[in-house]
């Protein structure tokens, strides 16, 4: 299963696993990135070393350093 | 009906950050609001009265919050507020506005909220952005599925005040609990054993008996404690059993964080297709804002528009507090010279006009200016621009340490130190916070531009280059020396006193929308407010400490010497020029002599009183300000005991670097310790300022010296 900033821009997935420090993990979880969610990937800067997804309507942005222990699952076309 | 309410009854207005908080409040209240403290700690208390039909009623806007596992020192203000821990008294309702267009993940707070049982109202904010959006809200379903009254409002048309007041004004009277909310983990299993023996240490003060709510603060508990959590006034043993008893859940396989969020997020997911029926294909604000951000998140384009909203800002800024500053002075100007006429000659009158007003008058000068920024970040925060700054700022804060988030509080640094300190209140983490707090005091504050021009207009060349003058060209350099400084002092400070394990961040990015006056006007009101406070109270008694000190001992004058000549013999011979000649070899190596020093003495209550200083020390009287072409001529004139003159290029850039880099402000070290509660970080402040600003000084001089410069 793939990390989450390999999604091309635009992409949707379906978060698998979610990991990292505990505290950021629990942030994470409650601000709704719980597995089974849906993603779409909007930007992944490799300047600012920042990934954004919207997951439920809302914006998140990440480091790759952290997003990189997110998992996803993209649907086969 | 007409029951009233039998106390005043306190409301309390909780939600997610940038969920419309504020602005329900300011409607509520009508803008009456009140600031006060939180007890034992420097977290602003926003309260205000709203009038219901049962009589006036206590309300109390609480710091946002995404959830009740507190990060930061507002959210665990939130969380305290809402669970009433001790000192913290239990409101009688909760007011929780629901963003329309997040709804999802407003839910969230919802639900652990109603969790604890504490009778709730809630409002949808921003209807109209969701109707907007071709969504339709169901708030029948909604107030159904969540057993408590459901009220749609939007703040910017008034839609939904009257109704939100009566589902206040019954729910007060009701007082009923809501139901238990759905979302709670399964039953049974090794998760449910641990959070009953967490429920056996919750403190009896917290739970009163009240099982569902002890339930309610176990799950919290485990959820929010851990070895890292900075969270204060907890029991020893209930962060002893939470940290066994999760590492038992661990050690069984367990998640038990997943456990505790999953179930509320899967009946969300769920039941929100009941609440909020949306119509796709609409062009929604949301797909606007993104729209908007790749341009202005661009990975090429981003920071070269942040730079040129920047310069635009300060060029207007500039353009628009001069006339004001100039009206300001000309006003405290004028009453002194109508103070002077009628009164008697003397000691007072002297302190009356050269301590006092000219104390507050060095105060309120600053104002202009500082309102003037504030208003401007605010259009930039309440736009929703500034966390994109944050965003494109990032990657730059994290290579010295930071986070993209500490870079708001540094702009705010531009206008003055003390409210930029307080906006670090929001940091998740303590060193993060600390770190920030370290470095805002070298950000090129108001009271430092006054000193520059004055240096930079006396002593540099007027020349242009490619239209841009040599002044202004060094003032752009000074801002950037400072900004430069800063990031490089954060990331020295997180390898030495302040190292540790890089904060991850999560940044979210709200819709853009058009600002709210009101509330950018109050916020910035506030910001002036928390500056006229902290230090307008050290500014005007260190002004009368310096004017004692300047003025006395008296001598008579002789006959044959102008007023202006006698004065400045009097300064020499007072205890400030005493003062001055004592700690002249310790100032030799940068080039500053004891007049210097006089001048510097001055500055280190407040900056700019270094330009009325040496205004007097060299005989132009203490009228002079930094546009006086008599005090720059007096200052270019200016010998040292060998004829050489005082002050050329090259002290001028010794200056402009030691007041760049010096803590010349009683004010910050005041509120860095109050915000630490510790008088170790204003010291260490102190002192690494000192020293960097003596070092860098003699350096430029010493280097310059050695180069032939004079």
């Amino acid at each position: 299963m793939p990390p989450l900033q390999d999604l091309r821009p635009g992409e949707s997935a379906t978060l698998t696993e979610v990991h990292g420090q505990r505290s950021f993990r629990r942030r994470l979880l409650e601000l709704g990135l719980v597995p089974g969610t849906k993603v779409r990937l909007l930007r992944h800067s490799r300047v600012h070393h920042l990934v954004e997804v919207e997951a439920r309507g809302s914006r998140l942005s990440l480091r790759t350093s952290e997003a990189e222990r997110l998992m996803v699952s993209v649907p086969k076309a | 009906m007409s029951a009233s309410f039998s106390a005043t009854p306190r409301i309390v207005v909780a939600g997610n950050p940038n969920a419309g908080k504020t602005s329900i409040f300011n409607l509520l209240t009508g803008l009456n609001l009140k600031v006060g403290n939180y007890p034992g700690v420097t977290v602003d208390r926003h309260s205000g009265m709203v009038n219901l039909s049962g009589g006036q009623v206590f309300i109390e806007d609480l710091p946002g919050t995404y959830s009740l596992s507190a990060r930061s020192a507002e959210e665990e203000i939130a969380m305290s507020s809402l669970a009433g821990h001790p000192p913290y008294v239990m409101p009688d309702l909760v007011l929780l506005v629901i963003d329309g267009t997040q709804l999802a993940r407003n839910l969230y707070l919802v639900l652990q909220v109603l969790e604890l049982g504490i009778p709730c109202v809630c409002a949808i904010s921003m209807v109209d952005q969701v109707e907007l959006a071709g969504d339709s809200l169901d708030i029948e379903a909604m107030s159904a599925a969540l057993g408590v009254t459901v009220v749609p409002t939007a703040a910017r048309t008034g839609q939904g005040l009257e109704q939100l007041k009566v589902a206040l004004s019954e729910a007060l009277k009701e007082r009923r609990r809501p139901p238990v909310p759905p979302g709670l983990p399964p039953s049974g299993g090794e998760l449910e054993h641990s959070l009953e023996r967490i429920g056996d240490q919750v403190p009896d003060d917290w739970h009163h008996g009240d099982a569902r709510r002890r339930a309610a603060l176990a799950r919290w508990a485990l959820l929010s404690l851990d070895p890292t959590d900075e969270l204060s006034g907890l029991p020893d043993s209930l962060r002893t059993t939470v940290n066994e008893e999760r590492d038992r859940l661990e050690s069984t396989g367990e998640d038990a964080d997943l456990m505790l969020i999953g179930p509320r997020y899967a009946w969300i997911d769920e039941h929100v297709g009941e609440f909020l029926h949306s119509k796709p294909a609409a062009p929604t604000q949301r797909s606007w804002s993104e729209r908007f951000d790749r341009v202005l998140l661009h990975p090429l384009l981003g920071l070269p528009i942040f730079l040129i909203v920047m310069a635009t800002l300060f060029q207007s800024l500039f353009a628009w507090a001069d006339p004001m500053i100039g009206g300001v002075e000309g006003i405290f100007g004028q009453f002194a010279t109508f103070v002077r006429e009628h009164m008697q000659e003397g000691y007072f009158r002297e302190f009356v006009t050269e301590g006092l007003i000219a104390g507050v008058g060095a105060v309120v000068v600053f104002l202009p200016q500082i309102l003037l920024l504030f208003l401007f970040l605010g259009v930039l925060e309440s736009s929703g621009y500034m966390a994109r700054v944050a965003w494109l700022m990032d990657r730059l804060m994290r290579s010295m340490g930071l986070t993209g988030r500490a870079f708001v509080p540094m702009l705010s640094g531009y206008a003055c130190a003390i409210p930029a300190i307080m906006a670090t209140r929001t940091m998740e983490r303590k060193r993060d916070r600390l770190k920030t707090m370290l470095v805002v005091p070298l950000m090129t504050c108001s009271a430092r531009l006054p000193v520059y021009t004055l240096i930079i207009a006396t002593l540099f060349p007027t020349d242009a280059w490619f239209g841009l003058s040599t002044a202004s060209l060094l003032m752009v350099g000074m801002y950037l020396f400072g900004t430069v400084i800063a990031l490089l002092a954060a990331a020295v400070l997180s390898r030495t006193v302040l190292s540790g394990p890089a904060v991850p961040l999560v940044l979210e990015l709200p819709a853009y929308r058009r600002p709210e006056p009101i509330r950018i006007i109050q916020e910035a009101w506030l910001k002036g407010r928390a500056f006229l406070s902290e230090a307008g109270t050290i500014i005007l008694v260190s002004t009368i400490v310096l004017w004692v000190l300047l003025s006395f001992p008296q001598r008579d004058s002789m006959p044959n010497e102008s007023p202006a000549e006698a004065h400045a013999i009097q300064l020499e011979s007072s205890y400030a020029g005493q003062i001055g000649h004592f700690i002249e070899p310790t100032l030799e190596p940068l080039g500053f002599e004891w007049r210097i020093a006089v001048g510097l003495i001055g500055a280190f209550a407040a900056r700019e009183v270094f330009i009325s200083t040496l205004g007097i020390v060299h005989g132009v009287g203490d009228e002079a300000d930094e546009e006086s072409t008599s005090l720059r001529q007096r200052l270019r004139d200016a010998k040292r005991t060998d004829g050489t003159p005082l002050y050329t290029p090259l002290v001028g850039l010794s200056l402009l670097v030691f007041f760049a880099l010096a803590c010349q402000c009683l004010s910050t070290l005041a509120v860095v310790r109050r915000e630490t509660a510790t008088w170790r970080w204003p010291a260490f402040l102190l002192a690494y300022m000192t020293v960097l600003s003596w070092v860098a000084s003699a350096v430029v001089y010493q280097t310059g010296l050695a180069l032939g410069f004079t």
